[in-house]
């Protein structure tokens, strides 16, 4: 064991590593670490990017959480919208993912089918849905006019535009069903037979079996999920702008048009601190619950 | 899962997969059908799917509407650029994860995942700010220029993917005296095609898509893309439904096409890089 040998090759070893790593050390200091941190101090200033930050302590803060017409709507439209779309989202992943998983001649073909929606931009999306939506036009209250349900107002309804917004959202269900899919064909399937040799029906086999073995990747899907509800609001921005009354305005909605419309930085920076603690804490306790219900193979 | 194999059974679940799957289809097909129709023909109630006319004309008018080739050129420029960087990327820096040790390897791969879950409202505001103040408001570097750093997904699934190869290649290199850069060109990289073909793949179509980078970062409507075009159709006083939906339909070409290309790819490309675990 020579000890010096092994340092000088050691710190080849090292430099190689990152040396490899090197754009996205770069990446992760320009794009994360530097904006991260001016995003804080930005946070307490107000700056509109002409004059120079001016320090206001929390006067930011203090202003959105109680003087702002709209952050607390925002905010509630935001939850209403987590709260509902993520665990639909995974429950219809998984029902599903499930339904594709059947061995039935053609599947190949109803999966590339059910993934076309993902395909689709987001803005062709919104604006396709925009008029499936349409109440007296749209294809979705022709379609109810067919059993002589007269729809209702959908995306121009304030009780309907969170709604519609979450069938949307569930039309491109295909990309978290896939990594779902992929879950289930990995079930060993010396689990199954067990289970059905202890007599166990299809119901029980799925209870016990095939959903504790795909935790993991329920877990990845409402991780994601939930990030991505906090940042939820384009194809709300698109159909609605928002309205009516402001029901489909989401917190994220609020940063972009304070950032990029206004030009008022400090506020905007601190909005994006509000949704990140709150995102953060969110994850944290999401975190802290998976020990009681991940599986994970080892 | 092994079930008797009844065709009772198996037609209930064709019937299921086809009610089902109509919600994921239906969309597309009266999308497709009202794009053809005349305007008039819009409103007519009570609505009928099929148009009375074709009018394909719609397509050609659709295209005239806006500038759809300079924007359609203009997507695929940003495009091609953000799939090289992608995958050049991806490529070192899942190998410095999945096959180097180096010192807080475990700890940055910690931030690797960290940075996934960050919401990107946090980022977006000094980047914006920064980005002004260096002139690149207004042109394509915001958007192509953090591809080349590695997207965390990217990173990700190659070095899961990469992991799968054996160690012993990388050690045969190694006795025959080839330098850590050679053993990832000659025997590593070539072994992780696949994983890098769903990459490009995934980033052309994200690109393509993309709506919001080009949203914050782009004012000049030369520099327009195609996904932020369509926008102009809502735009324009009275929407004119079948060419808007004409012109939705003629955007996302390029994409269904790379997608029943490669479907294989897609449906099967998370399987293929191992990411579900």
């Amino acid at each position: 064991m020579n000890q010096k040998r092994k340092t000088r090759h050691s710190i080849g070893t090292h430099l190689t590593g990152y040396l490899f790593a090197s754009p996205w050390l770069i990446g992760i200091a320009v794009f994360f670490g530097f904006p991260i941190l001016a995003s804080l101090y930005y946070s307490f200033t107000n700056y509109n990017m002409l004059n120079r930050p001016a320090f206001v302590g929390l006067s930011n803060y203090k202003v959105i959480l109680t003087q702002d017409p709209y952050f607390w709507k925002a905010l509630f439209n935001t939850f209403y919208f987590m709260i509902f779309n993520v665990p639909l989202t995974i429950v219809v992943s998984v029902l599903v993912g499930l339904l594709l998983n059947q061995k039935v001649r053609g599947i190949r073909i109803y999966r590339t089918l059910y993934y076309l929606p993902n395909v689709v931009s987001m803005i062709a999306a919104s604006l396709i849905f925009q008029w499936v939506f349409e109440p007296s036009f749209g294809i979705l209250n022709q379609f109810l006019s067919l059993f002589g349900i007269e729809g209702p107002g959908w995306l121009v309804d304030a009780h309907w535009s969170k709604p519609s917004l979450i069938i949307l959202s569930l039309w491109t269900v295909g990309g978290p069903v896939l990594i779902t899919l992929a879950a289930l064909q990995d079930v060993p399937k010396a689990q199954y037979e067990a289970a059905t040799i202890d007599g166990a029906n299809a119901l029980r086999r799925l209870w016990h079996v095939t959903i504790p073995s795909i935790t993991p990747t329920l877990f990845f899907n409402l991780i994601m999920g939930l990030i991505g509800a906090f940042q939820y609001f384009i194809p709300a921005m698109i159909m609605t702008s928002g309205g009516p009354v402001k029901s489909t305005y989401f917190i994220a909605h609020e940063i972009y048009e304070k950032a990029i419309l206004e030009y008022r930085m400090g506020y905007a920076s601190a909005l994006s601190w509000i949704l990140v603690i709150i995102v953060l804490a969110i994850t944290a306790i999401v975190f802290g619950t998976s020990r009681k219900w991940v599986h994970y193979e080892n | 899962m092994t079930y008797g194999s009844t065709w009772y059974r198996s037609l209930f679940t064709h019937l299921m997969l086809i009610v089902i799957g109509s919600f994921f289809i239906m969309p597309l097909v009266v999308v497709f059908f009202t794009a053809l129709k005349p305007g008039p023909e819009l409103y007519i109630l009570p609505p009928k799917l099929l148009p009375n006319v074709y009018q394909w004309s719609n397509f050609k008018e659709a295209v005239m509407t806006i500038p759809f080739v300079k924007y359609t050129l203009n997507s695929l420029f940003i495009a091609l650029f953000v799939v090289v960087g992608s995958v050049v990327s991806a490529s070192l820096v899942g190998y410095a994860f999945a096959r180097l040790q180096w010192k807080g390897r475990n700890f940055f791969f910690a931030v690797l995942i960290a940075t996934m879950i960050l919401p990107g409202q946090v980022t977006m505001i000094p980047l914006f700010v920064v980005f002004k103040q260096i002139g690149w408001l207004n042109t394509y570097y915001p958007l192509i220029v953090p591809a080349f750093t590695g997207s965390a997904f990217n990173i990700f699934l190659l070095r899961q993917f990469s992991r799968t190869i054996p160690q012993e290649l990388s050690d045969s290199g190694k006795i025959d005296g080839a330098n850590e850069f050679r053993i990832y060109w000659d025997i590593i990289l070539p072994l992780t095609k696949p994983a890098l073909a769903v990459i490009a793949i995934f980033a052309f179509m994200n690109t393509w898509n993309d709506f919001y980078g080009p949203l914050i970062y782009l004012n000049d409507k030369n520099l327009s893309t195609l996904a932020l075009g369509l926008r102009e159709f809502q735009q324009l006083h009275g929407v004119t439904w079948n060419l808007l939906l004409a012109a939705s339909l003629i955007a996302i070409i390029p994409s269904l096409v790379l997608f029943f290309a490669f479907q294989r790819y897609f449906v099967e490309g998370i399987t293929l890089t191992g990411i579900k675990g």
